[in-house]
Order: structure tokens, then C-alpha cells, then sequence
């Protein structure tokens, strides 16, 4: 696996931790029995990021306002470091993200947090997610046309 | 892996109560030209950047302030450490920075290629954080002006040869100019643009 | 002038006080949670995230509580309270094409790649109260359209098929200018402007926009598109290299389209106006799309005739922050200047009526 593939597992492992729900987050990560000795390298702490947009949609960029985010790193024992930013200020859901981001440089370790923790909040996230879809299409016009006039 | 962790480490342990002390300090030393204040030990940078300095970087730097890190700091250990512990982005001229940050005082570009502001912003100027070796030992230099209810002296090492001149120009911009932080061990002290420098054995 | 004056402090307190009990009222009611708030009175919530400049649901819904339901108290609350955070930086721009749709409709197309979709929506609804409501009566979920996925294509891809519609020109690389940074002065850059308009007051743009409809700056607007739905935010960290998602927000977009006459270097086609803003804030998004490409006219050659077009009167009284700011400090103690109003009408009012007198003897004279 190449650099570009372990980017992309990292993110990938990322934008599911930092949608997860802290309740689901932390029963599934008790479950795995992994509690790794850590340091804060900085943070948990919350701040602002600015939100931008694109004229148009797709044009220059622009600054639309600020939303809150927690972000954190963390050195494991064995040097490895991890970070996380998440939306909102949930310092320990923040924090234990990073722990798993660090995790993760190993890749055995990786293989199962990958199973057992991130799967199945993708599963659910996809699957809420599924269902938002479904009740929009609920809601689509489908227009027929009116017989007019005489033939 | 390791490296990545070797240069992320040292930076603020509680970064809401050190930077507002270091803040503090630094509000009283702009108030006080030339008076040296102790701010104790807080960054302990693990990579090539004076303690003091990076605390004082810490404590005012964000990703809304450009840096400009003269040669002996233009390093990635550096950038990354800044990066990653103030959110800086990083100017590419003395002329673009917020804040400079000097390791080589006797080297430094002058004054007047930094950020100088306008004279209806006279705030989008350059502060320059100077790393030194000590602030007292050096020649004697002598200030009055604001802040001062006399004279202030003090004898830093490690300025340029041609710092008076080049601090009178600054003075004579007013209320353009750029103002200095000097460190050195764990104290700073101030060069607000106001201060006037005196003539003397200088 | 403005004199320091004591006094009060007793009075002060004793107001805080009782504010404090009036917005609880009646304890024997339950009072309202923020997650009550957060999920039965979104809007509002939405309207706060988006003119507070700020996105956090929970906050919101926090402020709207504390304010007593009073949204541009509770918008300053939030303004105040995201002066006190550190900015870690900038997101990479919002991808609305790629949105998780939860409405779409388009009033210029009828069939559309995506189909028009309603979502939870006030329209068509005939706005009479329902009395139903008035308790806790359970409520069925939203029905389910079984189908795959269709891509929902956005309304400007396909005017842009035909070249009739301008595109959304190139991004210039230089980072777009803060209104939360940089002093205003005019003429602002676009996206300056957005980013006001953004967190502009709902109530003022609407007007605005409304009058632009009346005939107040040429415009003849349709809504080309209008969507809401959750957008992905990524966040460029240095020490990593590369973009982490953080999550997602909820955004309202609207592209309004334009028709345009054409001047001596662009041909006649539609041009658009553009609205971005937090949360589910339709009128909102539409109001500030309008105002948008009215601003726009002394870039594309227009004559700038009437207020929605002047970019000082628009941006400068759009934040109703500062408006509120400004209306509401004429409730503090004026004692002295007011003092000082007094004396000078009294002693105008004592040459105005000496001159009287001096007149009347010789009018009397006359008759």
C-alpha cells in the first residue's frame, strides 16, 4: 500500500470518527480493550475555524462565518502521534480520536480498530444517512401532463 | 513517525493560562520600554527556537498573523513546530510580516524592509522578536518617551552595529514603524516605537 | 461629552435578578431543554448559527434560551461569546454540488436531473394554525421512496450547457478578504460583500431584496435553484499534510438567476446572484442572492439608482449587531448631553421670543 492509500484510509477513518456519536464512539471503544498510555502534545481545545464557501458554488473563494471545532494530538509510548478536529466542542470524543489516530500508525492494530470500530459506525452512519435520502425522494414532484385543448 | 513527534513537542501544557501570562508580560514590557521582565519557563521547543521567543510566539501568533523567520530559523523544523502550535502561515519577505521572528540580531535585515503600516493603519506593522544572547552586557543605550518616567537603559548583546541609526529612522516614521521584543534566557523587554533614544556615547 | 456617572449598582443587580425569573416564569412548568430547542425550534436556532456567524446548534439554542426567544439578543450572544475562541483556521471551500439533498427545487426547470425535491418544507402548506399541535400528539415519521441514488445536477451546470448563463469565473488564489479582520472600506470585493450578506440581518435583506422585485434596481430574478442539505467541511492541517474532514454543517443555497441585456463586452445572458448561509434559512438565502446581484451593478455596467445597488448603504447596515448596538445605546444616561440640548433650546427659545417682542409693538403701530 502506498503513501496516497494510507492518506486516504486516514481520512477516510477521520470523517467517520468525527461524525461518530461520543456514546457510540466510547462503548465501542471500551469494547475493544485497547487503553494506550498517552501525552497531549496540544490540546484537547476548542477554537474557531472559518467556513468558506465558493461565489456561485464552484468560483473564488469566500469566507461564509466561523463554526466550532475541538481539535487534538497525542504521543503514544512508542512515538507515535495522532490528531484529530472535529466539529463542536467535545473535548474527550476529541481527544480519544486522536489516541485511535495514533493507534492506527500500526498497521495490525489498524486492521482491527478498522473492523471492529470504524466499520460499524460507517455502517450506521451510511445507513441514517440511506434513509434521509429515501424520505427526501418521498417528497419529489412527479409531474404529469394534463390532457389540453381538443384533438 | 519518530521525527514527527521529536518536533511537536514543547509547546504550551495549558495554552489558556500560559498565554495570557506571557501576554500579561508582554502588555507591561510595550508599557515599560526597555525594562526587562522575567516571564519564567513555558515552551520548551524541541526543536531550534529560543524558549522565550516561541513563548512569545505562542502567546500572539495565529493563522491570521504571517511570519517571517529570518535564515538561521528558515529550517522545516521550525515552520512545523510554529505551524503546528500557533496555526502561523509564513510570510516570504520581511515586508509581509505580522511578526518576525531573529535568531541572528546582528544579521537582521533593517528595520525599515519590515512592515512599517500606514498612517491611517498604523498597525499592519511588523513586531520583531529578537533572540539574544543577554540584555544587559552590551552597549549602553539609553531611551525616554512614553512609558518611561526618565531615562530606561539597557545594554542588550546582539544587535546590529548600526541598531541607533537605524531606530532613530524608525522613531522619525512615527506613528509608522515597527516595534521590538527582545528576549533573551527567560526575559523580555520592549522597543515600542515610541521610545526615543538618546544621544550618548552611541 | 461623556461623564462617568455611579450609581445603580443595587438596581442593576436586582434587574439581572429578576430578569432571571422571568425567563424561567412559572415553575411549575418544566423548563425547555436545549436539545427541546435545538430539535422542535431548528429554525430559529438556524437563524441565530447563521447571523450569530456561527456554527454550533447546541450555543444557538443556549443563546435563544438565554435571550427569552428574543433572536437578535440571542445573535449578539453568540457574537460575544466567538470573540472569546482562537481561530485555527480556514476550512477548504464548502462543495455544495456534492450535498447530502434534503431539498431541491428549481422554478426554472421543471424536469431536472434529480428531480425537484420538497423536502420539509412550509410551501403549499395553507398557513392555518393547528390547533393539533397544542399538546403532544404523536406524529408519523416522513415516508420512504425505495430507488437508487440520482445524482442531484446543479441547476447552473445545465444553464451553463447552452453558454446562456455566466459562469462562476476562476478563483483568483489570493485569499478572499475578512470583514472580521479588516477595516471595510469601499468598494468591497465580492466576497467580502457574501461574507457580510451572510450573517446579515434576515428582516433588513428581505426588504431590500423585495424592493429590488418592485422595481427599486433593474431585476427580473428566478430562483434558479434553491438547496439545502449537509455539506462536508475539510480543515488543511500543516502537521499532517493534508485535508481531515471534520464533519459535516447544514447550508442553504440559492442561485438566483438574472436576464441581462448585455453591454459592449458581454453578450446578452442570464447572470446570477448567490446566497450561502447556515442551517435551513430559506427566505434568507433567497433575500441574500437577490442583494448579491443587485450589488453587482457597477461591475456589470448598470446605473446605480436605488439603494439595494449602493454597497455603502447595504453592507454598512446589514449587521444587525451593530444596528442593534447603535439603536439601543440611546437608552443610556444621555444626563449631560441631554443637559446641554436644554440649555441651548432654552436660550434659542429666549431670542425667538424677545425678537417677538420686539416685532409686535411695531406691528401694533401699523395697524
Amino acid at each position: 500500500m502506498g503513501e496516497i492509500d494510507d492518506i486516504a484510509a486516514r481520512k477516510d477513518r477521520m470523517a467517520v470518527l468525527a461524525r461518530a456519536d461520543a456514546g457510540r464512539l466510547r462503548a465501542l471503544w471500551s469494547a475493544l480493550g485497547l487503553d494506550p498510555a498517552h501525552r497531549r502534545l496540544r490540546g484537547p481545545e476548542s477554537g474557531l475555524v472559518t467556513l468558506r464557501g465558493r461565489i456561485g458554488g464552484t468560483g473564488e473563494p469566500f469566507n461564509m462565518g466561523e463554526a466550532t471545532v475541538t481539535r487534538a494530538s497525542v504521543i503514544l509510548a512508542d512515538g507515535a502521534v495522532g490528531h484529530a478536529m472535529t466539529l463542536g466542542r467535545e473535548p474527550e470524543k476529541t481527544e480519544l480520536a486522536a489516541i485511535i489516530d495514533a493507534l492506527c500508525h500500526d498497521r495490525d492494530t489498524a486492521t482491527r480498530i478498522d473492523a471492529d470500530l470504524v466499520a460499524p459506525i460507517r455502517h450506521e452512519l451510511a445507513t441514517a444517512d440511506e434513509k434521509r435520502r429515501q424520505e427526501t425522494a418521498a417528497t419529489r414532484v412527479d409531474f404529469f401532463t394534463m390532457v389540453r385543448g381538443e384533438d | 513517525m519518530q521525527r514527527e513527534s521529536i518536533v511537536l513537542e514543547g509547546g504550551f501544557t495549558d495554552p489558556v493560562i500560559e498565554s495570557q501570562a506571557v501576554f500579561r508580560a508582554l502588555m507591561d514590557a510595550m508599557a515599560h520600554p526597555a525594562r526587562a521582565y522575567r516571564i519564567g519557563h513555558h515552551a520548551a521547543p524541541s526543536v531550534p527556537i529560543a524558549a522565550t521567543a516561541a513563548a512569545v510566539a505562542c502567546a500572539v501568533v495565529d493563522a491570521d498573523t504571517p511570519v517571517w523567520l529570518d535564515g538561521a530559523l528558515a529550517i522545516d523544523a521550525v515552520r512545523t513546530w510554529l505551524g503546528f502550535h500557533t496555526g502561523a502561515r509564513f510570510a516570504n519577505s520581511p515586508g509581509e510580516a505580522a511578526f518576525a521572528l531573529i535568531a541572528d540580531g546582528a544579521g537582521m535585515p533593517a528595520l525599515q524592509r519590515f512592515a512599517q503600516g500606514t498612517e491611517e493603519y498604523p498597525d499592519r506593522s511588523s513586531t520583531v522578536i529578537l533572540q539574544l544572547s543577554a540584555l544587559d552586557g552590551g552597549d549602553a543605550l539609553a531611551f525616554e518617551g512614553p512609558g518611561i518616567r526618565t531615562r530606561a537603559t539597557i545594554a542588550p548583546v546582539g544587535l546590529p552595529a548600526e541598531f541607533p541609526t537605524q531606530w532613530r529612522a524608525n522613531r522619525a516614521r512615527f506613528p509608522r514603524g515597527v516595534d521590538l521584543i527582545l528576549t533573551a534566557g527567560d526575559a523580555i523587554a520592549c522597543l515600542p516605537r515610541s521610545a526615543r533614544l538618546l544621544a550618548g556615547e552611541n | 461629552m461623556y461623564v462617568a456617572v455611579k450609581g445603580g449598582e443595587a438596581a442593576i443587580d436586582n434587574a439581572h435578578r429578576l430578569l432571571a425569573d422571568r425567563r424561567r416564569g412559572d415553575r411549575a412548568v418544566p423548563a425547555l431543554t436545549l436539545d427541546q430547542i435545538a430539535g422542535q425550534l431548528a429554525l430559529a436556532v438556524d437563524r441565530v448559527m447563521a447571523e450569530g456567524s456561527l456554527y454550533d446548534r447546541r450555543l444557538a439554542a443556549l443563546a435563544v434560551k438565554q435571550a427569552r426567544g428574543d433572536l437578535i439578543e440571542a445573535i449578539f450572544l453568540l457574537r460575544a461569546y466567538r470573540t472569546t475562541l482562537a481561530r485555527f483556521g480556514y476550512s477548504e471551500p464548502l462543495d455544495t454540488g456534492a450535498m447530502l439533498v434534503e431539498r431541491r427545487i428549481s422554478a426554472c426547470h421543471k424536469d431536472l436531473p434529480g428531480g425537484q425535491l420538497l423536502g420539509p418544507t412550509f410551501d403549499y402548506t395553507h398557513r392555518l394554525l393547528d390547533e393539533g399541535l397544542d399538546g403532544d400528539a404523536s406524529v408519523e415519521a416522513g415516508k420512504i421512496r425505495a430507488g437508487a441514488a440520482e445524482k442531484v445536477v446543479r441547476v447552473a451546470d445545465i444553464l451553463a450547457d447552452e453558454g446562456l448563463i455566466e459562469g462562476d469565473g476562476l478563483a483568483t488564489g489570493d485569499g478572499p478578504g475578512d470583514i472580521n479582520h479588516t477595516p471595510v472600506e469601499f468598494p468591497l470585493s465580492r466576497a467580502m460583500r457574501l461574507q457580510s450578506l451572510s450573517r446579515g440581518d434576515e428582516g433588513f435583506l428581505l426588504a431590500l431584496g423585495y424592493s429590488t422585485q418592485r422595481g427599486y434596481a433593474r431585476s427580473h430574478p428566478f430562483a434558479g435553484e434553491i438547496r439545502i442539505g449537509e455539506v462536508e467541511v475539510e480543515v488543511f492541517l500543516p502537521e499532517l499534510g493534508f485535508a481531515v474532514p471534520v464533519g459535516r454543517v447544514q447550508v442553504t443555497e440559492c442561485q438566483m438567476v438574472n436576464q441581462f441585456k448585455g453591454s459592449a463586452k458581454v453578450p446578452p445572458q442570464f447572470t446570477r446572484g448567490y446566497g450561502l448561509v447556515f442551517g435551513q434559512s430559506e427566505r434568507k438565502a433567497m433575500a441574500m442572492a437577490l442583494c448579491d446581484r443587485a450589488l453587482r451593478a457597477e461591475e456589470l455596467g448598470e446605473d446605480i439608482v436605488a439603494p439595494p445597488q449602493d454597497q455603502e448603504f447595504v453592507i454598512s447596515h446589514c449587521d444587525n449587531v451593530q444596528a442593534t448596538g447603535f439603536v439601543e445605546h440611546l437608552k443610556l444616561p444621555h444626563y449631560v448631553d441631554f443637559q446641554a440640548e436644554l440649555g441651548l433650546v432654552r436660550r434659542m427659545r429666549a431670542e425667538y421670543e424677545a425678537r417677538d417682542r420686539e416685532v409686535a409693538p411695531v406691528r401694533e403701530a401699523a395697524e
